[in-house]
């Protein structure tokens, strides 16, 4: 069992100021998530009368991008390729004092605690992250096209993004480049996507500046702590897709 | 097309042209300076073309002073941009788990780098333009009443590196512009869109060149110190 003292931001509501407050821990089995430990943390604070820690959470299994904690200065943690969820206390140990931060952004600004608003990824999304396809009952099954193995791997895994923020959050300039790239990437790679790639790339391109995200300086920072490894190779795709749509347009 | 400096990408599009046009030229400045290590009588030759030959003169020339200028002043719109998309930092972070040190610290080492072309330009360029276009002397020669005496560059070359100080402004510039070419040469690339099979390779030529060249200049004015 591990005792911990957690430094962890709260902020009672967005126009609240926020503080970093210290919170000691004892009884920490290793084998918790990382996540449990903050259950723990938070029913002590219950039944001393406090309002528990507010965190984002849903299917604690690393595929819904829900879970958004900065901890120990990098996101999702000191582990690679994981959400924070997926984050376990063996990672830690005893007598450890761990930070835990909401993402920092102007994008995302702080909900309450460490819960924070990423209504601008949904924004970029519908700007263009999608393809219009007919459902008029005859509409041709998507596995009659032939698409190139290699290109389908790298839409898939494009696709895997599951926009957590994380690249943002790691992002010395706040950038948003690394999620919608993955997003361009998915649908640019595939014929379906084809038909629309121009418009698409320079509306959610569009949209991603005027949520005030920061450009990309090409760190690399979001490609190591993305918890689905989406590669820089999407940013690069991305911009010839937004230059040449340009220039088209 | 329109309003295409005014986006994200744009901008950092035009950055890495603007920077790829910048390595080409120390590239060339390079080859040229080099020259003055093995062949004295052939860096006159060449350094005389290039002071005096029209095309570079009146053409290439403010090219490259508005290259630098862009670079400079894209560079700064790109980090007031940045600055404000955080405005709220984090208590802790840990960088340097996900990023170089150089990927980090562009502004700074570009600045030290634009400190130095500014007193590169007071050092050979203003008295170079004041020779040539105030006192009207384009001969290129050391004494312009005696065609026998023969070019004044590499003369000028030596002279220049005789200063310590000098030499060490010099040796602490290229340090720097290492650094930033340690980062540049590739993100460049990565901005104008290009990473695909040939990116690793391109890092090896990245890393020669950020290293090579820089080196390169720093050997030359030792060896000018050092041997005269």
């Amino acid at each position: 069992m591990m005792n911990l003292t957690l430094k962890i931001w709260r902020q009672k509501n967005a126009s609240d100021k926020g503080q970093i407050v210290d919170y000691p821990l004892s009884g920490v089995s290793p084998d918790m998530s990382f996540l449990e430990m903050l259950d723990v943390l938070n029913q002590e604070l219950i039944e001393k009368g406090e309002q528990p820690v507010a965190f984002d959470h849903d299917c604690r299994e690393g595929i819904c991008g829900t879970c958004s904690l900065y901890i120990n200065g990098r996101a999702h943690g000191p582990q690679t390729k994981i959400t924070a969820c997926q984050l376990h206390m063996r990672s830690f140990k005893d007598g450890d004092t761990i930070y835990i931060e909401p993402w920092r952004a102007e994008a995302f600004p702080v909900v309450k605690d460490l819960i924070v608003d990423r209504t601008s990824f949904d924004r970029i999304q519908q700007a263009g992250g999608f393809i219009s396809v007919n459902t008029s009952g005859n509409t041709q099954d998507a596995n009659a096209i032939p698409i190139e193995k290699e290109n389908a791997d790298k839409a898939f895994d494009a696709a895997t993004c599951i926009g957590c923020g994380a690249c943002v959050a790691s992002c010395k300039n706040s950038s948003a480049m690394l999620f919608v790239s993955a997003k361009v990437s998915q649908f640019a790679l595939l014929p379906q996507g084809q038909v629309e790639a121009t418009d698409r790339v320079l509306n959610m391109v569009k949209q991603m500046d005027e949520e005030g995200f920061g450009n990309c300086t090409n760190t690399g920072a979001c490609e190591v702590e993305c918890p689905k490894g989406i590669s820089l190779e999407n940013i690069a795709r991305m911009n010839r897709e937004y230059l040449s749509a340009s220039l088209k347009g | 097309m329109s309003g295409i400096l005014n986006s994200s990408i744009g901008r950092k599009f035009a950055m890495a042209l603007s920077a790829l046009f910048l390595m080409f030229f120390l590239l060339q400045h390079f080859a040229i300076n080099i020259l003055s290590v093995f062949s004295p009588d052939t860096f006159n030759e060449v350094s005389h073309f290039m002071g005096t030959f029209w095309v570079i003169q009146y053409v290439l020339q403010p090219v490259l002073i508005f290259g630098v200028i862009f670079h400079f002043v894209m560079g700064f719109v790109l980090e007031i941009k940045n600055n404000k998309a955080r405005r709220i930092g984090y208590a802790k972070t840990s960088r340097a788990a996900n990023s170089t040190w150089m990927s980090r610290n562009m502004l700074l080492t570009g600045a030290v780098v634009l400190a130095f072309i500014v007193l590169h330009f007071i050092d050979f360029w203003i008295p170079e333009i004041n020779t040539k276009y105030i006192a009207g002397d384009m001969s290129g020669l050391i004494d312009p009443a005696n065609t026998e005496s023969g070019f004044r560059y590499y003369e000028e070359l030596v002279h220049k590196f005789h200063s310590p100080l000098r030499v060490g402004a010099y040796v602490i510039a290229f340090v720097l512009l290492s650094l930033h070419l340690l980062h540049g040469f590739n993100s460049a690339f990565q901005s104008v869109g290009a990473n695909n099979k040939y990116t690793n390779g391109l890092k090896g030529i990245s890393k020669a060149y950020a290293i090579g060249v820089p080196l390169g200049f720093v050997f030359i004015a030792l060896f000018h110190h050092f041997t005269h």
